[in-house]
């Protein structure tokens, strides 16, 4: 972003590096994008609202929230002026300061991470070097929200809670991190723009099936994000956690709105995550990215809608993908949670950076072996969706059920 | 064990066994009355370090209605729907097992197409109960969707009873003597199709949630109740037959046109846990629903052709005091019993009603020691324990 | 077993204890002492060929008019698939009775509930404390002369019909028609 708001300081005639009003810009500017961002990321978790009521529902026999709005989609601002008209009420022995600035630092954490994200080969907001570490370390942010949250209401149900929820998402950020090292080692690089650019534009050239320590890895990487999430399979600090809300018991009206917002915008930036990392990002098939540079005036404009597009439909897919789990899978138990974070996950996670590093040695002694390794896996993959459309068409004819998209609206 | 407890009650003055409870480092909560789920209000008093529990001691009463002592006061026709609401979920049963006792009293013989009527009417009750009992205990293990699904499937059961006998949970459909009303004309294919549709659902319900494996990981070994246990805590139905032990009422002490019938008594084998442990009585209740089936569709392929539902019972039911009639019959929840003793009038001296539901209560404290509070849960969802039933 | 070899058995090991089993009005019992229901109900349950493994019922039931509680006990056995009835007649003035819990847990509930409602002391019980009705509850219910109390909590226990409260209002409707005719009448002037 910094160069273009450079040619735009040079369009206007000055130079950005000896312009007095360089820095003044720049503020502005920033301010500007952090305006945005936060706006996409409230909008997008209170249509991710939405959407998983529709998801559930239709998941569920059920039709879901078709009231307000076409389909209901207007139910999550109705719900959002709710909460906003709604009695703030705070504990007379909760810690005021601390509640009231706990749901802030998760909306800090959360929205921070968007800075980082590349929505398009050109359109990112700070293609920082450091891009991944630091997208790791702004969301432990969120931790410290939650223990703050849970502490703060004076109220036992909380603490246990929040600390179990603080145990479930540290524990989780070890296997997470370390299965983000693997697209690093293979990319050379933590940037995220770098990452997505090292993949290519087809499937077969995505880091997931570069080798099967990197399948792995993504796994490893999704299921950990689930469990920072507080997602379904892992979310007993939420529904359960003794049959009380947990961290949030003692929140009520905008307040408590911001701790679920940051639960479904951080859908998005799992799910995002995870498709930069592992599945090529915006990379637009038949486009490779060096083309897509070279194109100027109308084709560039419609190049980066088409890589916006791209990256947002796989982010969007796997955002279903979540949700559709949270609605079939039951919880584990806190105890099952730890045990498979800590005996499973952080050794495979271990195991998997080392194979991915002696990989590397292997492929550039005989970079054929890459190659081969990427149509196996990329071939696996196909094999595997069409059986589970099989599946999927087994399952329709034993029941009788049908596809019905027309009815229920 | 005989020790006396230290038991928190009402008289919260009393704050001496609180503070005892707080100073060795574990909270009291109260889980209730109040829950997420249906099983009825029924608090739990948790003594818990958070994540283990010491004790959880089950305080019911909050839905007692002094049924029985109703009983006292009603007719013995007019006490029938009141019996509805000793189970709502599975209110036919409770409407046999006053029906039979009754029945004993006088020592009548009622039609044999009246049998068949109650014989359709109670299995399809139990197949709508024990969705409902499936479908909360997934819910309560945290998968979602099973629920609204068993729910869909019951929805086409309350059509078919409603068609029946004009309501959908408290049906008042049996009488002293036979039946309210005769099967609708057409009713035999509807039951049918249902029959072919639902079972096919019970294989989808299987592979989607009874068979999964976090579904196994939370359940299996959870609770596990050996046999002698369950006998001596006096558990009855599909939590007695988890245990490994066969014992069904229909086929131990037969009752109305059972013994026409073939099916298979589902029994617990350990089969992904231990035998009697919490997936074994999910299990149970699965297969019940299938043979649920199979005994439907044998008593709708061999249901008398004549019209008669209602035998000769007097305008007024009078009977000498003192007769007394005792009646078993397996309800949804295990062996419900009715105990009946004939007062001067027309209405009953006594009634006592021993469901299944009342002495599982029991146990939860002894099987609470060392689980987790999500175990707690999970186990009372699988004992499938209801208020009704419990506090009447 | 038949009730009446169980009857036999039970009398071949308490001989006088045991009386006759009463005549079967539809269902037979035989009535036993209450000093002597321990020990015939663990012999019930320790004899292999009774083998008596359940408590399956406890009830009890007011005889005002004999100034007798009687307590009924439902034995059932598993292994035998026989059932058996005693009963004990208490004094109704003071129903005390030895608690058979320590034989079968099931009595633990069964006869909490009956101490609730009845007023049955069961000794040696223990956690004998009510289970239905709330812990500082006054009477017991199941009692053929028991009075509720007026309130509890202060929360009353009667309600008015509804349908005296709708003719009340009725009637107050009358007299505001009434009232509003009567000064209709008196303006012009």
């Amino acid at each position: 972003m910094q160069g273009f708001i450079d040619n735009l300081i040079r369009g206007w005639g000055y130079d950005p590096a000896t312009w007095p009003w360089t820095q003044f810009v720049y503020v502005g500017f920033m301010g500007l994008f952090s305006f945005i961002v936060i706006n996409f990321a409230a909008i997008t978790g209170g249509i991710f609202s939405w959407a998983e009521r529709r998801i559930a529902a239709r998941m569920q026999s059920r039709v879901g929230p078709n009231r307000v709005g076409p389909a209901g989609f207007l139910q999550w601002i109705a719900d959002a002026v709710k909460l906003l008209f709604k009695e703030d009420l705070i504990p007379a022995e909760a810690d005021n300061v601390l509640f009231r600035a706990a749901p802030y630092f998760m909306m800090v954490g959360f929205a921070c991470v968007f800075v980082a994200l590349p929505f398009s080969h050109r359109l990112v907001i700070a293609d920082m070097n450091i891009g991944i570490f630091y997208i790791l370390a702004v969301t432990a942010l969120i931790v410290v929200g939650i223990i703050m949250s849970g502490w703060s209401s004076n109220s036992k149900w909380s603490l246990f809670g929040a600390i179990r929820s603080a145990a479930q998402i540290i524990s989780y950020e070890i296997p997470a991190g370390m299965a983000l090292m693997i697209p690093v080692l293979l990319a050379g690089t933590m940037s995220t723009q770098g990452i997505i650019r090292a993949q290519g534009p087809w499937p077969w050239q995505w880091f997931i099936f570069d080798n099967p320590a990197a399948t792995a890895g993504f796994f490893i990487f999704f299921i950990s994000a689930l469990a920072e999430g507080n997602r379904t399979p892992f979310d007993l600090p939420e529904a359960e956690s003794e049959l009380v809300s947990g961290y949030n018991t003692e929140y009520s009206g905008m307040r408590f709105s911001y701790f679920f917002l940051v639960e479904w915008g951080n859908l998005w930036v799992m799910s995002a995550l995870a498709v930069t990392m592992f599945m090529g990002g915006w990379q637009v098939p038949f486009f490779p990215a060096e083309r897509l540079d070279a194109l100027t005036g109308w084709t560039a404009f419609f190049a980066e809608v088409a890589s916006v597009l791209v990256f947002a439909g796989k982010t969007l897919f796997f955002v279903f993908v979540v949700m559709w789990l949270r609605w079939t899978l039951p919880r584990i138990r806190v105890d099952q949670m730890m045990n498979m974070c800590w005996k499973y996950l952080v050794p495979a996670s271990f195991v998997g950076v080392l194979f991915v590093a002696g990989w590397m040695l292997i492929v550039r002694a005989a970079p054929a072996v890459g190659m081969a390794m990427h149509f196996l896996l990329a071939g696996a993959a196909a094999v595997a969706v069409i059986m589970f459309v099989q599946r999927v068409a087994h399952n329709l004819r034993d029941t009788g059920d049908k596809f019905d998209f027309t009815s229920n609206w | 064990m005989s020790k006396p407890l230290e038991v928190p009650t009402m008289d919260m003055e009393n704050k001496e066994v609180l503070r005892r409870i707080e100073i060795s480092g574990d909270m009291l909560l109260n889980m209730g009355p109040q829950h997420p789920s249906t099983h009825g209000v029924i608090n739990f008093l948790v003594q818990t370090d958070g994540e283990v529990m010491k004790r959880a001691i089950p305080e019911v009463g909050y839905l007692h209605r002094s049924l029985e002592k109703i009983g006292e006061r009603c007719t013995y026709n007019g006490y029938m729907p009141y019996t509805d609401r000793v189970d709502y979920i599975a209110a036919m049963f409770a409407n046999q097992g006053w029906a039979m006792a009754v029945e004993r009293l006088l020592g009548m013989q009622i039609p044999r197409r009246a049998e068949y009527c109650r014989v359709i009417a109670c299995e399809l009750n139990r197949i709508s109960s024990h969705l409902i009992s499936v479908g909360t205990m997934a819910m309560d293990i945290g998968a979602v969707t099973p629920f609204p699904y068993a729910l869909r499937e019951r929805e086409f059961i309350n059509d078919l009873l409603e068609e029946l006998c004009g309501a959908r949970l408290t049906y008042n459909y049996l009488r002293i003597g036979g039946v309210a009303f005769d099967l609708p004309s057409g009713y035999e294919d509807k039951v049918s199709t249902f029959l072919d549709h639902f079972e096919k659902i019970l294989d989808e319900f299987n592979r989607l949630i009874t068979y999964n494996e976090i579904f196994i990981k939370r359940l299996a070994h959870l609770a596990p109740i050996p046999a002698q246990m369950a006998i001596d805590y006096c558990l009855v139905g599909p939590n007695l037959r988890a245990c490994g032990l066969s014992f069904d009422v229909r086929k131990a002490l037969p009752y109305s046109v059972y013994p026409d019938f073939q099916f298979d008594v589902p029994v617990g084998k350990g089969e992904v846990g231990t035998m009697g442990d919490a997936w074994d009585r999910f299990w149970c209740r699965v297969e019940e629903m299938r043979q649920s089936c199979r005994i439907l569709r044998q008593a709708l392929a061999q249901l008398p052709k004549d019209s008669q539902i209602m035998g000769k019972v007097p305008r007024k039911i009078k009977i000498p005091e003192g007769t007394e009639a005792y009646s078993r019959i397996e309800s949804a929840r295990g062996d419900m019993q009715y105990y009946v003793v004939a007062g001067p009038g027309e209405n009953a001296h006594r009634v006592k009603i021993r469901t299944g539901s009342f002495t599982a209560m029991g146990i939860i404290d002894a099987l609470s020691r060392g689980l987790m509070i999500a175990d707690l849960v999970a186990l009372i969802a699988s004992l499938d324990v209801v208020a009704p039933e419990i506090d009447r | 077993m038949t009730f009446e070899e169980i009857q036999q058995r039970l009398a071949g090991k308490f001989g006088e204890r045991i009386g006759a089993l009463s005549p079967a009005n539809k269902d037979p019992f035989l009535v036993v002492q209450a000093a002597d229901i321990v020990e015939i109900c663990r012999y019930a349950k320790e004899d292999e060929a009774l083998a008596f493994d359940c408590l399956m019922n406890l009830s009890t039931i007011d005889w005002p008019k004999r100034n007798q509680i009687e307590v009924v006990y439902h034995l059932w056995s598993y292994r035998r698939r026989h059932a058996f009835v005693l009963k004990v007649q208490l004094d109704r003035a003071k129903p005390e009775i030895a608690s058979i819990e320590s034989l079968w847990k099931s009595a633990d509930w069964l006869e909490r509930e009956q101490y609730d409602l009845m007023g049955v002391q069961f000794t040696g019980h223990p956690d004998l404390r009510r289970i239905m009705m709330p812990d500082d509850w006054v009477g017991n219910p199941l009692r053929k002369d028991y009075a509720e109390q007026a309130q509890w909590h202060n929360i009353t226990t009667t309600r008015d019909n509804s349908l005296e409260g709708y003719v009340r209002l009725d009637e107050l409707k009358k007299k505001a028609a009434e009232a509003a005719a009567a000064s209709k009448k008196e303006l012009p002037q």
